[in-house]
This record gives C-alpha cells, structure tokens and sequence, in this order.
C-alpha cells in the first residue's frame, strides 16, 4: 500500500486557501521564519482515494462482530455521531465564559448523575481522557487522602490477573505494586489477600467483574479486610457492561471506580481512541476529584475551582467532551430498562458462547461467566499456538479475541460478545472456531499460516522491533 | 431503546443451551445484597426522534458568538473531505490495531501521521497521540526526568497556566520538582534561565508562540539549557504557527509537545483533543505512547505494526514508559488527513492567520489599546485595555467574544486580554468588532 507521500507532486494541491486580501500590520522577522515546508502535494480526489482504500483495509463494528475480552466492543449507535457534530457543541470554545456554555455544562453535570446513579458512586469528574487517565486521577486521589490523614502508606494490590495500566498507573504515583494472587475458582484468594494486610496497605485495586469475566463472590468480604484495615478499595470499571442495572459498583464496597466510555457506554474506539474514563468516588473521596467540578446553582452551571483538597487539573480543560456528549446521547435514549436488559443480553451472550465453545477448546474456569470468559490453548495440537487461531479467525471474517490476556490463563483466548451481537452472529462465530480446531487438527499449516484472505498477509512484528522505522523517509 | 436484537425466541434457545430458566440465573454469583432489585433512578428512555430534540434544544444553549479567542483551541476550518473521510465506520469503529493484519487503514494512517508531525516539529520521531496538550507536556517532563536522572525542571510561567497547573498535578504525584521561568516581554529570557540553572535540572519547558501569543527565542532559550546539561522542550498549543516558524527541532529542542487540535479537530468544548509528542531519535526507546512501524508480511509485502510495544503498559506494566492505553486515535487520523489535504498550502493559511491577526491589534491600537508585549507573535497577541472588564462584558452582550481576560491566571496582567485571529475571522468581524469598541469605550 502506497503512503500518501508516494502520490505527492510538486503543485497539486487539494484545499484552496482563499485569497484574503488582508496587509500584514506587524511582519513577523525573517529570522523567525521558515524556508518553507514540505509536507505532501496532492489533489483532492488522491487524498480521498488513499484514505478511501485505507479505510477499506480496515475491520470495524460496522464490518463484523469483535469478540475482545474487556474491550466491549458494542455497536456506536449513529444518532451519537450526529449529535456530538451539532455546531453548537464542536464550535463551542471551552475558555468562554460558563454563561455562554449552559448547554455544554448541562450536558456534563446531567451524564455525572446518570452515572452516579447507575453506579452508586456519589460524584463523577469527567476530566479523565481515557480509563487508564481515570486510574491515576483515582491513585493521585488515594495518594492525596493518605496524605491528609498523615498515614504514609506506600503500597497498592493489585491482582496477578490486573489489566497492565492498573500497575503503571500505580508505579507512576510512587506506589509500590504488591500482587494479590487468585485462588483457583477465579476469585481473590481471600487467605492470601488477609496475609498482605498492614498498615502500609493503601488501597487494592480489583477489576470487577474480574478479568477472567467472573464475579468475585468474595467482593464484599475483600471490601470488609481492606476497610478494617484502613485502606480504600479502587474499581476498575472496564467490565462494567456486564452489571449496569444489576448491581452498583458502590455497593460492592467499592470506594472509587473509573468507567470506560468507548466500552460501557457505545462510544466509538476510534482506532485507538479518543475513549473517556470517568473517575467516580464515594462522598468522602468527593474534596479530592480533579478541577474544575462541574456544579449546579440557581442561577445556572458554573466551573467550581475553588476546591483547596483538589488533587488538581489533569486536562487542559474538561475532558474529552464531545465523547460524554455521545455516552448521555445513549444513556438517555436506553433508559433504565435499556440500560439492564444491556447487561441482560451481553451476560446471556456470553454464557452462550462459553456452553457451546467449552465443547470445543478448553474452558479452564468452568463456572458461570458474567459479559466474557476465558479459553485456554490447552490440547491444541501441533505446536498451534493461541495466536495462530486468533489470525485464522480473521479469514473467517471475525476480528480475533483478546489473546495472551489475562496472563494467568496459559494461551489465554479471552471472549466477549457484547449485546449487540445476535444469535446467528453468535453462531456464526462459535462454527468459525470449530472450524479451525478442525484444521487445526487435520491441516494444521493452513492455522499456522494464517490469515490467507486479509489485507495483508501475518505482519512480522520481530523484525519492526528489531529494526524500527516510524517514518517515510522517500 | 436498546441495540440489542434478541427475540423471545432466540433468549428461549440460549437459554436452554446454557442450561438455566432464566435469565436472572445467570447472575446468581452477585450476592443478594449487591444485587439490585428495582431499576435504576434514571429519565424515561426517548426515542431518537425525542432525544435529537432534546439535545438539539441544550445545544441551543451554548452561546456561538464572533469568537476572537484561543488560549489552547484554536477555531479553524475543516475541510468537508475531512469530514467525509474521518466519518468512515472503518476507521472510527475500529479497536486498537493489535491485530495489524485488519487495521492497515488505522495503521498507515498514524505512521503518515508520525512522519507529518516529524516534519513539522523538526524531530526524529514522533507517536500516535496523547490525551492532549497538557498532559503530553507531563509525558514530555516524565521522559526528560527518565533520561537524565535529575529532579528538577524549570518552567517557563509564559506555558499555558492549565498546562502549567495539569503538570504540577503529574508532578506532585511523583515527586518531581518544578521551579518557575518568571514572566520576561509575554515570554522566557535566556539570562533568566541562567540565573537558576545547575546541574539538577532535567529540563527547562517552554511554549512557542507563548501563553499571549509571542514569539519565544528558542535558539538561545535552548543554548542556555545544553549549556547546563539540560533538556529543551518546546510545548506548542497553536501547531498552525509550525507551517510558518523555523521549526523547534532546528533551534533546538530536544522534545517538542503540544495540541494539534487545529489540525482538523473541533474545539469541541475543549475535547477530545490531540496531545502532540515527537522527539530525537535517541528518546525512541523510552517515550510514551503508540509508535506504528513500517514492517513486511508474511509474502514480503510493505505493511505496518504497532512496534516497541515492550515500553508499553500492556507489557512492561509497573516498568512501562508510560501508563497510557487508548490515547487520541481518531483525533490523529484527522490531523494527518488535514495536514494531506492542506499540504504544503498549510502555510499560506498559517500566513493568513498572521495577517489577519495582525489588522485586528492595529484596529484595536487605533482604538487604545495598548500593545503588552513588545514580541513578533503569530494570530495571538495581547493587549492593555483600561476597563477591561466592562468592555469585555459590553461586547459580550453586542455578540463578541473579545479573547480570554488575563486577570484571572496573571495577577499583574489584571487589564489585559489575549486575543485571537484566524483564517475564520473576516475583515468584515473585525470592522464589526472595531464600531463595536468604539461605541464601548465612548466616554
């Protein structure tokens, strides 16, 4: 695939900047100017073809269902996108007055009550760009807490089957990571959870449901041991698809949490973003939330600075608005009955998938799952490999599930369907993955090969690292 | 309203194959006192006809004034081919490209991406987006701090006071130590830098144009810095001035972050944004954030790859670089289609910018206002207004927008106003805008 800089000839262009016939009042001298740049050269038609075509080398929602565990992969509803396009939000500057940005305001507090409602966490910020920026917000939060109390508490649990940025989020506030391990059911190991237990114990944090797609059942004794001990008890809300209208974070014992909006709440993964994590806390975390505080008077919204315990700003202004713009779009149009039979249908999709796949691949946790599950590479036969059925699912026109993840699961093969998948998709895919057990078994070069059909061919990862060119150089 | 497409039928199957009665059995290991059993306190569910009326209606309620502010976003024209292709369900509906075999349009587009922003900034090597300006900058101070080892940074007070204040956040978490620039002609001078400067300092951070939109003197700022030992790095918010200035690289910058908001994103009420983030070469193994990588497949064809993954927090976790996961994807794919569209007219606009701006501060000197720096600037400047308060409010109320007022972030600039001119603003605004101050300041 050629890159745009192959197309570029001296001369082409594809925007005409109009001719404004304006003096300059105040040069700018020569010495701070360039000789002139060199970007690209090309017409308009050339630029929409390549990026045309690159778009066409591309899976998305749209195209087919992805079955990656703890990414939530659901459809993004279209009314959000036309929505969060209106000019009275994209042209709307964030340093006006607050006067001027009711509507936005309204927006932000409005889908910080929903939340809370749905959570039970008693104040939402919504300044956090992306779940992990919610995870340090929530560990600057627990720092600042400690802090005023005096308590010099140095370490964070976190369990061996922890999402990687819960430690680096962790290790970035000068935490010490200490790993929880996981009993054999999927469930903290209560017992060893106990051990850890000191007065230097901050906090733990816990994806719930838990990264095997399981839920703890020990969650409020875990909640019980870290409060008698002092310490705060962080959710990692990147499941939360999964009990949305079933249960409330804050009732788990859950002191904080962050919500993934490119997960629970149908905003679009983007390729990589933009996605929003909003930080939740209980009433008495609710000094430390980030700055400004959207708040409510009778004279309307305004931006609350005036919060001396703020661990601060963490965004140069309120978070990626126009995304918790697209996530109250959804919210209000499910409602409460919308938002349950989500959790409803993504927990018996799940389910389903698992009766009908354990059949197939080994199930290494044989328990009722909540949103996803966990296969292993257990009795795969010659020498497959995990990532081997992962990329022969993509010639069955599915996007691979998440692999190798959580790492406690030898050749982890980690499923959820979402809601928005239906039963023959569901069927579809379990067919797939029969399929290739079958080749696996009877033609295992055509596994190891894979994918055939895609766009490009396996990519050569190793070599890339070893020899790294980020750039065209011409 | 849901998306779900279940009939009774097909949850009737599923069921059964599961081996429950219903569904309410699938969520027996959430113990009864977790459980909930009434819904959730939230409005009654509105159809799209409904909910496009509501939102409609609250969007009504932003006020979309003649807007002649920036201060870190930046009202620019978006091409409708960026629209179009950006609107493409490939690419916004897409996951992370881990899976590089069904994402060479997302992949190909951040690498063309890297390789714009490496030319623009004058840097080796650029990555796949952070949350935003702000935090880029924090990213930018956490990776000189990684690399040299020492405590300390010197930052200019001429940096945007929320960048300023976002990185303080970053660094009272982690212990690092932040010593201010003080405030020289609306920027940094070099003796300034000097005078603190010793052997504990990793980095001195400025912005370029600064916080009141003047022209930083970045060679000498950086000379100053190596001299000692320390990194350079250049924050920018209006990356248009890129097209025009001599570029950060070639005056010495060692890491050069930033918002490339204007590059095809909307201000959207401040987000999403596009945090910028490009560096010498020698960074490359220790920088944050996704870097795409040129590599072949499988049949020896060119492709591309999510590469140095072994810095990143899904691998290296408590070790990682960073703790970034999902950064500004769609953001940066808006900016490369920007800058392609744009090309290398992208410097006639920054051009028009700069005039425009300009016509605007001479009108406003015509007027009275007084000039508060004596600095070349781009389509930013600052300017001394008596009563600025009252004139601000009188123009708010004739529909103007009249910049951001200082008073709040700059004690000793209470009287002054930043002001802002893009390629959006016509003559005809400023002319408006001009009859409108003269009838203000009438006494």
């Amino acid at each position: 695939m050629k890159t745009i800089f192959e197309s570029s000839r001296h001369g082409r262009r594809a925007f005409t900047v109009p001719r404004v016939e304006i003096a300059d009042s105040d040069p700018i001298p020569a010495e701070y100017l360039n000789d002139g740049i060199d970007l690209v050269e090309v017409s308009e038609v050339d630029a929409v073809r390549h990026y045309t075509a690159l778009s066409r080398a591309n899976f998305g929602v749209d195209v087919g269902m992805y079955p990656l565990g703890s990414c939530t992969m659901k459809y993004n509803p279209k009314i959000n996108e036309r929505l969060a396009s209106l000019d009275g939000f994209a042209s709307l500057h964030p340093m006006l007055p607050a006067s001027m940005q009711q509507g936005a305001l309204r927006v932000m507090y409005e889908l910080s009550r929903c939340l809370s409602e749905i959570t039970g966490m008693s104040a939402f910020s919504l300044a956090p760009a992306a779940g992990a920026h919610g995870e340090l917000a929530g560990v600057m939060v627990m720092k600042k807490y400690f802090e005023e109390r005096k308590e010099p508490r140095t370490v964070i649990l976190i369990p061996d089957s922890a999402h990687g940025t819960n430690p680096a989020s962790v290790a970035t506030c000068g935490f010490e990571v200490k790993q929880v391990t996981s009993a054999a059911g999927g469930d903290v190991d209560i017992d060893a959870l106990k051990a850890m237990m000191s007065g230097n114990v901050a906090a733990m944090m816990l994806t719930s449901p838990n990264t095997f797609g399981l839920f703890d059942r020990n969650v409020r004794v875990i909640a019980d041991i870290l409060h008698a001990n002092g310490s705060l008890f962080y959710c990692d809300g990147a499941n939360l698809n999964a009990v949305i209208g079933k249960a409330k974070v804050a009732d788990m014992g859950f002191d904080l949490m962050h919500i993934n909006l490119h997960k629970t709440f149908s905003t679009p993964h983007g390729g990589g973003g933009p996605g929003a994590g909003p930080l939740g806390v209980v009433e008495r975390l609710e000094k430390y939330l980030p700055v400004p505080v959207i708040a409510k008077s009778d004279a309307g919204y305004f931006l609350d600075e005036a919060r001396p315990d703020s661990i601060g700003r963490i965004h140069s202004f309120f978070g990626n608005f126009l995304v918790c713009l697209r996530a109250y779009v959804y919210i209000r149009m499910l409602g409460a009955e919308g938002i349950k039979r989500t959790a409803e249908v993504a927990v018996l999709n799940a389910n389903y998938l698992m009766a009908r796949l354990k059949e197939i691949y080994h199930l290494p946790i044989d328990r009722r799952c909540m949103h996803e599950f966990v296969l292993s590479d257990k009795g795969l036969p010659n020498h497959i490999t995990t990532n081997d059925i992962g990329k022969r699912i993509l010639d069955y026109g599915f996007h691979a599930p998440t692999v190798y993840f959580p790492l406690l699961i030898p050749g982890a093969i980690m499923i959820e369907p979402t809601e928005s998948e239906s039963k023959e998709t569901l069927d579809a895919f379990v067919e797939a993955m029969r399929k290739i057990r079958e080749e696996a078994e009877e033609n295992p070069q055509l596994v190891a090969a894979a994918p055939h059909t895609t766009p490009v061919r396996r990519v050569d990862a190793v070599a890339a690292a070893r020899k790294p060119v980020l750039t065209w150089e011409g | 309203m849901d998306y779900t497409g279940h009939t009774p039928r097909d949850i009737e199957e599923m069921l059964k194959v599961i081996g429950v009665a219903d569904i309410d059995e699938l969520f027996a290991d959430i113990p009864s006192v977790v459980g909930l059993n009434r819904p959730v306190d939230l409005p009654a569910p509105l159809s799209e006809i409904e909910v496009t009326s509501l939102v409609t209606q609250i969007a009504g309620e932003n006020l979309i004034t003649t807007q002649f502010i920036g201060a870190g976003a930046y009202r620019h024209h978006i091409p409708a081919a960026l629209e179009a292709l950006a609107s493409r369900s490939e690419f916004y509906t897409s996951y992370t490209p881990y899976q590089p075999e069904v994402s060479q349009g997302t992949l190909a587009a951040i690498f063309e991406f890297q390789t714009l922003i490496c030319r623009l900034t004058g840097m080796d090597v650029a990555n796949a987006s952070m949350y935003d300006g702000a935090t880029a900058l924090a990213e930018a101070v956490f990776l000189a701090v990684r690399s040299n080892d020492c405590g300390r940074v010197l930052v200019s007070r001429a940096v945007h006071p929320h960048y300023r204040q976002v990185l303080s956040t970053y660094a009272g978490a982690s212990g690092l130590e932040i010593a201010e620039l003080p405030l020289v002609e609306g920027g940094t001078g070099a003796e300034s830098v000097e005078a603190v400067i010793g052997e504990d300092v990793s980095a001195v951070v400025i912005q370029n144009p600064t916080f009141f939109g003047c022209l930083e003197n970045v060679k000498e700022i950086a000379d100053a810095a190596h001299r000692a030992g320390a990194y350079l790095i250049v924050a920018v918010t209006e990356p248009l001035s890129l097209a025009l200035l001599k570029s950060p690289g070639s005056l010495g910058a060692d890491i050069v972050c930033g918002e490339g908001q204007s590059f095809g994103n909307p201000v959207g009420m401040g987000g999403p944004m596009l945090g910028l983030f490009a560096a010498k070469k020698e960074f490359v193994r220790r920088m944050p954030g996704r870097l795409a990588g040129r590599t072949v497949d499988a049949d020896g064809n060119e492709a591309y790859v999510l590469t140095l993954q072994t810095r990143e927090q899904h691998i290296r976790r408590e070790r990682a670089t960073s703790n970034i996961c999902t950064n500004q994807g769609l953001c940066a794919l808006r900016a490369a289609i920007y800058l392609v569209l744009l090309g290398n007219g992208l410097r006639d606009l920054a051009d028009i910018n700069h005039r425009t701006a300009s016509h605007l501060r001479r009108r406003l000197l015509e007027l009275g206002a007084e000039p508060a720096f004596n600095r070349p600037f781009f389509n930013e400047f600052t300017v001394r207004i008596k009563g600025l308060d009252r004139v601000s409010a009188a123009l708010r109320n004739e529909g103007f927008a009249f910049g951001l007022p200082l008073g709040g972030y700059y004690d000793e600039l209470a009287d002054c106003a930043v002001l802002c001119a893009t390629e959006l603003c016509s003559a005809g605004d400023i002319d408006r805008l001009a009859s409108a101050m003269e009838r203000v300041l009438k006494p």
